[in-house]
């Protein structure tokens, strides 16, 4: 299981703030390719990964267990 | 959580990087940058502007991913304290509701001299718009939209500098 957190558009997009998917493991680059397709309009191509609190690559490896969120470009300031 | 003693002798516990909910009293951050070794302290705030190119604002809202960013905050106060040895950091941003001139972020540095404070002040700010996960949502008069500049998957990752 894989927990994965949205904010901000996504969240509104997607209409919700977290969610678990059953798998054991994937790459960040098929985390995206998921949401995309899950989300019409997600826009994976401007949106980062972080895995447990860290940005990842979009080669690194997600684990059962780990927590993702997708990161939007960030405003704060 | 870090304990220090004010001016009254009162024991205060605060966290030095951190996302409030509630208004940002600057004097707290100052206080805990302020050292007998420091000669300057430079304080930065960030307030919510009414008018952004032509457009009115009606008031901002916040969002964070909070647990990681107070990580980030955390880092980029280390990785201040690495570039000018001496400074003393603390950064709070505030999330929720904002009205026009409330403070959204304060950056509080301390260094034994002025120059040290108010370059490592300004590096600050530039992190914390480049990789803290904060997002900012402008509520219009006619509309809303999360705000966030359009970029590609940095391939090293956003981490370098």
């Amino acid at each position: 299981m894989i927990k994965v957190n949205y904010f901000a558009r996504l969240r509104e997009l997607t209409g919700k703030g977290e969610e678990t998917l059953d798998r054991d493991s994937m790459t960040v680059a098929e985390l995206l390719d998921w949401a995309e397709e899950s989300y019409p309009g997600f826009g994976a191509d401007n949106v980062q990964v972080a895995v447990n609190e860290e940005y990842a690559l979009k080669e690194d490896v997600i684990h059962s267990g780990d927590v993702c969120a997708f990161i939007p470009p960030v405003s704060g300031g | 959580m870090i304990g220090f003693w004010n001016g009254s002798e009162r024991k205060i516990k605060m966290k030095p990087f951190e996302i409030v909910d509630t208004p940002i009293e600057v004097q707290k951050y100052m206080d805990y940058v302020l050292h007998p070794s420091a000669g300057a302290v430079v304080v930065f705030t960030g307030n919510v502007r009414e008018w952004t190119h032509g457009v009115k604002t009606l008031y901002l809202s916040y969002e964070a991913y909070v647990p990681m960013a107070e990580k980030k905050m955390a880092e980029i106060g280390a990785e201040m304290e690495a570039k000018w040895p001496g400074v003393r950091v603390a950064i709070a941003h505030r999330i929720g509701e904002l009205q026009i001139s409330d403070i959204a972020v304060v950056i509080a540095v301390s260094s034994p001299h002025r120059k040290a404070a108010y370059e490592a002040n300004e590096y600050a700010i530039d992190r914390i718009k480049e990789v803290v996960p904060i997002w900012k949502k402008e509520i219009w008069e006619d509309g809303e939209e999360w705000i966030g500049a359009q970029k590609k998957y940095p391939e090293k990752g956003v981490e370098q500098k």
